[in-house]
């Protein structure tokens, strides 16, 4: 099968690759890159266990083809720390006990980290809401809420003291 | 050193500390190390030729396209595991399963052949070319039927034995009778009480389902002669034991590893087709061999839950006052019996079936049958079979509490084990460690009013008008996790003890291993923390290491809750032969008797002189830089440890649900779980093991169901319709707890992560039927959607335009 070149800015680096056009990004992500952070969790796009950030929307990875990310801004659980200093969402999900196996979170955390860009200050509910794509086994979610809930807070001081 | 003593022992972030995980740093930086992140040099790719029906003769495979698509090493079928005797293998139940299927297929999406190839997507295609034919035989899937005179014969490999694993075979689709109790006093009591009840009810086929499927990569080193194996494995010591034994390989030059392993729930205990085929493979090829499967083949083909068809029935006085009980199970073991279980005990646990009630006469039996369908039955959180044998007692009572017009909470307070009961000696013979069901049930009563909830609905059911249906839901269970004493217990004849081995360091830190193996319950943090508090170092600094055969001393692995109870016990036991230890190089140092010193935190100090002592940190020194005359140098233990008993944890749980009538929907308006495991390690990873095993329940009660068309077709077998709740239709759950230890444990710790499934199930069914119950309805089964309970309220004359 014949490849096709893909450039893309992951994790705030560029890079380029020959790739046949049906590759999955997340196969592209976790075969490729060694990215494996990102995981699979069913075939059928529910589990959000994949869920990336490309060009600033929350995206399952495994319904999306790597070729169609050809110059896109493209961000991994890989990628939330800076410098060695967890973002607030990582933080969040720790403090709050809102991981065991650790399977759903890079999925989780992703998601959390564009949902809270979306929605600065939500509620339970809107938590809930929009963390329904992302399927978790071991938590039961409440900790999750609670940790997704956690990090808006300490974005909003960290972004108090910015201003 | 001289820091005040509280502050010395929250340093030690020890038992009972909320204490934060050790496992997070990784996971959430995407550094887990799980089965498919592994890469190896020369690594290819595995996968299955699987079958399209349930029951059929193979007429012809042809490899030929497949072995022509690009990318396609080699095709492999039963044909080529025979010269390894490997074409079939032995299971934890004593029977044998097919590995690729040889003359027929004995389920749908059964392994037929496999495929290896430079990729996946390589690999994906060869299966499709891949041509196999197939002769269409006669399908069952209803146990029933399987059991009729004429039935078709699925086990023909099992022609003329009439003797199986577990006794006699009555029938040809027939696995084993298992029954226990007393049945002639059972039956003298039904035959002389005042009252009894009878109910059917079926426990339907659901799926642990955990987001990581199984998978492994299987590594054969021809040069060196030894086969490494990274496997999503419960139990990866019995793993390695049964490898060598299957393909001749010296244990010794068998490694298994279990990684990071992104859930279990008791998925990943048996060993699966497709981890024989990959090491096969690996064998053949000489070359890394991955197999990861996706989400339609672990739904479809690795081990089930459940599927028991029970038949209750209570004897008891007038007043409410249980006399006997005895049940028939018709059990669904699929095409091969899987079913994880200690060897001696075909239905597990069953028999604890007698709950949390002093009942005088018990009696139970259990037929295990074949179908047209995968193997499996115990996965889950469900204890070996706690999960049926709780529902199955807690409706009965339920249905009885019915007919007499009683309450449900003061039935079972009638019929509870009274605390000075404990070590009480059940019907069934299970010696219950220790409880105290009535002082729980009242804090449960008491946190959710469930006066004004039974005026509230009272006064629902008075008004025709009213738009829902309220019921309230009561289970009051007992749990019995540990497995176990090895007069009892053993996995294929290994006794089901546990270990550890605890080295610590010159400077004072420490690396310990156990023989079992986390997949989230966060045993890196938690046997730590019992560690710490054993010999005053701090968690922080006890490296817990599981699953990998070659480091980790042998253990059975973690299922059954038994983690806390088996391998926790022989943590402190070897942190105790090693404060031991400590004790006498202390004395050596401080040039007293050892009866002169007392343990304080971290530190053995002189009796009565606060100046003179040695924390443990200048005795690890020591015993590398000046051990004591007569002792070896270092300091470090292992301890093997056979349980004298199980642990019998206990829960108090209740659910009110608030039916629409016009819909069927219902709203779980609330969830309360009072939990006691006795000594609580670490409060805030308990109580996640409780939302994850409610949100379990929850979803099984709910909406879970693996089912199977006339044709063995299996439904509903990806998540396009397989029930897993969001964080939008997963309730809130309130948590509560009290704490009676078991005596026997060490640290008075029992089990506790399987207690929210085995005990929230019927506590959502028992709220479900409530809302009927002022209808005459006693019962109706699982799971309880929308569509089914629409159904009911129409049946019943109360559903709404």
């Amino acid at each position: 099968m014949s490849k096709h070149i893909v450039s893309m800015n992951l994790n705030g680096r560029k890079m380029e690759e020959a790739i046949e056009p049906r590759t999955l990004l997340i196969h592209f992500l976790r075969e490729k890159m060694n990215l494996t952070g990102a995981h699979i969790g069913c075939e059928t796009s529910h589990c959000g266990a994949c869920t990336v950030d490309i060009d600033n929307k929350s995206v399952k990875s495994c319904t999306h083809l790597a070729v169609q990310c050809d110059g896109s801004e493209v961000k991994t659980v890989e990628g939330l720390a800076n410098a060695g200093v967890l973002h607030a969402v990582q933080d969040g999900f720790y403090k709050e006990h809102g991981l065991q196996c650790g399977f759903c979170t890079p999925g989780m955390l992703m998601r959390a980290y564009r949902f809270l860009q979306d929605n600065p200050n939500p509620t339970e509910e809107q938590v809930r809401i929009g963390m329904a794509g992302n399927l978790c086994r071991c938590t039961g979610y409440q900790n999750i809420v609670k940790a997704v809930l956690h990090a808006a807070k300490t974005l909003q001081q960290q972004e108090k003291v910015a201003a | 050193m001289n820091a005040p003593m509280s502050d010395r022992e929250k340093a030690l972030m020890g038992m009972g500390e909320s204490r934060l995980r050790k496992e997070d740093a990784r996971f959430i930086q995407g550094k887990g190390n799980y089965v498919d992140d592994i890469k190896l040099p020369g690594m290819v790719h595995m996968d299955i030729v699987r079958s399209p029906v349930a029951h059929a003769r193979i007429k012809k495979i042809n490899k030929e396209a497949a072995l022509k698509v690009p990318g396609v090493i080699a095709v492999l079928t039963a044909e080529d595991l025979k010269p390894l005797k490997l074409h079939w293998m032995p299971t934890l139940a004593g029977d044998v399963a097919a590995v690729l299927a040889d003359e027929k297929v004995h389920f749908q999406m059964q392994e037929v052949a496999v495929v290896i190839a430079e990729d996946r997507y390589a690999a994906a295609d060869g299966v499709e070319a891949v041509e196999v034919e197939y002769e269409e035989l006669p399908v069952v899937v209803d146990p029933f039927e399987a059991l009729k005179p004429g039935a078709p014969v699925l086990r023909e490999d099992l022609a003329g034995k009439t003797e199986g694993a577990h006794g006699k075979r009555y029938h040809h689709n027939h696995i084993f009778t298992w029954d226990a109790g007393d049945k002639e006093a059972t039956d003298a009591a039904f035959a002389s009480a005042p009252v009894t009840v009878k109910q059917d009810m079926f426990y339907p086929r659901v799926h642990p389902c955990p987001l990581e499927t199984c998978g492994s990569v299987a590594s054969f080193d021809p040069v060196r002669g030894e086969l490494t194996t990274w496997m999503t494995s419960q139990a990866p010591h019995v793993v390695r034991t049964v490898v060598s034994m299957l393909s001749g390989i010296p244990e010794s030059k068998v490694r298994i590893i279990s990684p990071d392993i992104g859930g279990g729930f008791g998925n990943k205990v048996g060993i699966y087709p497709g981890y024989v085929c990959s090491i096969v493979a690996s064998i053949v090829l000489g070359r890394p061999v991955k197999w990861v499967e996706d989400r339609i083949e672990n739904l479809s083909s690795t081990a089930f839950a459940r599927d028991y068809h029970m038949t209750g029935e209570l004897a008891a006085t007038a007043n409410g006052k249980i006399l006997a009980l005895r049940t028939n199970v018709i059990a669904d073991h699929g095409a091969f019996d899987a079913c994880a279980d200690p060897t001696k005990f075909p239905a597990g646990m069953f028999h604890i079936c007698s709950g949390s009630y002093d009942i005088p006469a018990a009696y139970c039996k259990v037929d295990g049958v074949y179908t047209n369908k995968a193997p499996g039955g115990v996965a889950y959180r469900c204890s070996f079979r706690v999960t049926e044998a709780v529902y199955l007692v807690e409706r009965m009572v339920d249905v009885l509490a019915q007919k007499l017009g009683m309450d449900k909470a003061e039935i079972r307070a009638k019929n509870f084990i009274r605390k000075e009961q404990f070590p009480y000696t059940s019907a069934f013979g299970f010696e219950y460690d220790s409880g105290d069901y009535q002082t729980a049930l009242d804090k449960v009563l008491k946190a959710v009013d469930y006066k004004g909830l039974r005026a509230e609905q009272a006064a629902k059911r008075a008004d025709p008008n009213c738009p829902t249906l309220m019921g309230i839901g009561l289970v009051t269970f007992t749990e019995v996790v540990g497995a176990g004493p090895s007069k009892m217990c053993d996995i294929l004849g290994v006794g089901m003890f546990d270990s550890c081995e605890i080295r610590v360091h010159p400077t004072g830190s420490a690396i310990a291993r156990m023989g079992t193996i986390s997949q989230g319950q966060a045993h890196q943090t938690t046997y730590a923390q019992i560690i710490a508090t054993e010999l005053g170092i701090s968690s922080e600094v006890i490296q817990v290491e599981e699953g990998d055969t070659s480091t980790a001393p042998y253990g059975l692995g973690t299922y059954g809750s038994r983690s806390t109870p088996v391998a926790g016990a022989a943590i402190a036991l070897a942190a105790r032969k090693i404060h031991a230890k400590a004790k006498k190089i202390a004395a050596h140092l401080l040039e007293v008797s050892e009866a002169d010193l007392e343990w304080e935190i971290d530190r053995f100090k002189v009796k009565g002189n606060d100046a003179k002592f040695k924390t443990m940190k200048d005795i690890a020194w020591a015993a590398y830089n000046q051990p004591p005359a007569g002792l070896e140098p270092g300091l470090e233990a292992v301890h093997y440890y056979d349980p004298p008993n199980f642990t019998f944890p206990f829960g108090i749980y209740l659910c009110v649900v608030d039916i629409d009538k016009g819909t069927g929907e219902t709203k779980i308006r609330r969830f309360y779980a009072l939990d006691d495991c006795g000594t609580r390690i670490n409060p805030m990873i308990i109580e996640g093991q409780i939302h994850g095993g409610l949100t379990e329940g929850f979803a099984v009660a709910m909406g879970q169901l693996l089912s199977f068309d006339k044709q063995g077709n299996i439904q509903g077998n990806t998540l396009m319709d397989y029930f897993l709740p969001t964080a939008v239709e997963t309730p809130k759950w309130e948590t509560d707890y009290t704490v009676t230890p078991s005596p026997h444990h060490p640290i008075g710790a029992k089990g506790v992560a399987e207690s929210p499934h085995v005990g929230s199930i019927p506590t959502f069914t028992s709220a479900m039927v409530d809302a009927f119950a002022h209808l005459g309805v006693t019962h109706f089964n699982m799971p309880h959607t929308a569509y089914r309970v629409w159904q009911e309220l129409k049946k019943n004359g109360v559903a709404a335009n």
